[in-house]
């Protein structure tokens, strides 16, 4: 297989190197451009498997808004947040709904649950009685 | 006119506020009484559904909405913050006056010992960059977008060009993206992004979203709505550069060009706001030029980092406090800060060198291998990097320096190491 050069931004620290990946069947050959091993580790894991926490919203019955707030408990892989986008798009959820409360558990099967990331309902709204 | 007492009065209820309120409560005061034209506490956090908040603060990697609740259910619990939502404040003068509206109480009048501004900022409109073309629908400011995609659920159209690369703008690519409109551009006129590295790697590149750098928009295209917009290199001197115009047909364009601090109020009072912040001029009490009267957070400078305005709405709560129970010093002698080589804004930029001072810094020009100096180098920091668009903080403490009383201004620059 051909040999193929790939460019990632690290951005583990400000300095944001512009590092350059040798890539031979579909293994990096050899990394350029990095100033410290963190940079290394950063380039490893986003050419292999890049992961990302996915925040979006589902539609939520019952509270002064009408969509609440959502995110995966942890990263997700990369390739997998628009079809996950997707599919939460047609959850529904009624309120009162808690800070953390699992919406969708183990989303097509990666692993992570999705929770609220907000407190709605009957306290959604602060009032001082 | 009916009248309310306070001891400290808040306005705004976002992140600066309610940290200034948490900490005015904690430090002892009286009555603290938080001021917000918005229907929930929070401020800007709530239509902020990323991560990325807390990572300083709580050392976790927070959405906005959960940031906002650790604050939101902590003032809940304390009897002595009250909180008015709904509530527009008209006035403030420098007696700590406050005239407020709501639809409930009609007008009225708050009269507070100190007062601690925290309203927080406003996004630059269309209006304020002069880009020559008509006046169609489907042109919004980023922060409008993004209300109403995550709080009200709305797209605002199909095929998206984003104008600056401000956190807000690079956020909402990545949003309308997920949420099935297509991003054909991100526009920016500087030759390098404005916002965060990490908002540069993953809401652009992860979507293939292109980022044109040293480009902007020469012409808006539509009649009833919007159609196209013209872009353009541009040269050293920002000029559009002949023949390099191209086209792109889209249905919406959205500004991320920047937010100005929201001193209305604050100018009414007569506070002496700062040029290069836009924002009040304060110490490191993040005290005003009006006397008990104190400000933090994005009505003082406009900040990367939620958590950097909770650390100021703390220093002005708990000084606001001390002040309505007098039991704040004023300083003795203060020293002026002057903005040296590569420094575009500084806060504080009153000091009266007492204890540690925490510094908020942003820079005009990238720069490598640098330090920070302070004065003829009474005290340095070395900084690898340094870019206008990440803020610099700054820990220097003056009580091991042993300043000069004489001593009337100190110069901080960034110099080549």
């Amino acid at each position: 297989m051909a040999e193929k050069t790939y460019n990632i931004t690290c951005i583990v620290c400000p300095l944001s190197c512009e590092m350059r990946l040798m890539v031979k069947d579909g293994k990096i050959e050899n990394i350029k451009g990095n100033r410290c091993r963190r940079g290394i580790d950063y380039a490893r894991q986003e050419f292999y498997n890049p992961q990302r926490v996915l925040t979006t919203t589902v539609k939520l019955k019952g509270d002064r808004l009408p969509l609440l707030p959502v995110r995966t408990n942890k990263p997700i892989p990369r390739r997998m947040l628009k079809e996950c986008v997707r599919y939460l798009s047609k959850i529904e959820v009624k309120a009162p709904v808690k800070l953390g409360e699992v919406i969708v558990s183990n989303i097509l099967n990666s692993g992570a649950n999705v929770i609220s990331t907000k407190e709605v309902g009957s306290t959604g709204v602060y009032r001082k009685t | 006119m009916r009248e309310i007492k306070a001891d400290v009065a808040i306005i705004g209820a976002g992140p600066a506020g309610l940290a200034a309120a948490l900490s005015a409560e904690r430090e002892g005061a009286g009555e603290v009484l938080v001021l917000d034209r918005g229907e929930e506490l929070g401020g800007i956090l709530p239509q902020c559904i990323h991560n990325g908040f807390g990572l300083h603060r709580f050392k976790e990697d927070l959405t906005g909405p959960e940031y906002a609740q650790r604050f939101i259910d902590e003032v809940k619990t304390k009897r002595k913050i009250d909180v008015k939502l709904k509530t527009i404040v008209l006035e403030i003068n420098q007696n700590k006056e406050v005239l407020a509206t709501n639809s409930e109480e009609g007008i009225f009048k708050i009269r507070a010992n100190s007062l601690v501004l925290a309203m927080g900022c406003r996004e630059k409109t269309r209006e304020m960059l002069h880009i020559p073309g008509s006046r169609p629908a489907g042109i919004f400011t980023a922060g409008l977008a993004q209300q109403w995609v995550n709080l009200e659920g709305y797209l605002p159209g199909r095929e998206v060009v984003i104008l600056g690369s401000g956190d807000v703008g690079l956020i909402m690519a990545r949003r309308l993206t997920l949420e099935g409109a297509e991003v054909k551009a991100v526009v920016e006129i500087m030759p390098y992004p404005g916002g965060l590295t990490r908002n540069v790697v993953q809401c652009l590149q992860d979507f293939d979203i292109p980022l044109l750098l040293e480009h902007t928009i020469t012409f808006i295209h539509g009649k009833d709505r919007l159609e196209a917009v013209s872009v353009a290199k541009v040269n050293s001197k920002k000029e559009p550069i002949p023949g390099t115009e191209k086209i792109i047909p889209c249905d919406t364009l959205l500004l991320s060009v920047g937010l100005i601090p929201e001193n209305e109020l604050s100018s009414l009072a007569g506070i002496e706001i700062d040029p290069s912040t836009g924002g009040p001029v304060v110490d490191e009490r993040m005290q005003t030029s009006v006397e008990g009267i104190f400000a933090c957070g994005n009505v003082v400078q406009i900040n990367d980092l939620v958590d950097y305005v909770s650390q100021q709405g703390e220093v002005a709560g708990k000084n606001a406090a001390l002040y309505a129970l007098g039991k704040l010093e004023q300083p003795k002698g203060v020293i002026n800060l002057k903005k040296g080589r590569n420094i575009r804004s500084l806060v504080p930029q009153i000091i009266s060198a007492q204890g540690k001072v925490s510094f908020f810094i942003r820079v005009k020009n990238p720069e490598q291998k640098v330090k920070l100096v302070l004065g003829k180098s009474i005290f340095q920091q070395k900084n690898p990097i340094v870019k206008p668009n990440q803020m610099i903080t700054w820990e220097v403490p003056f009580e091991d320096l042993r300043l000069n009383d004489d001593v009337k201004e100190l110069e901080v620059s960034i110099r080549k190491l």
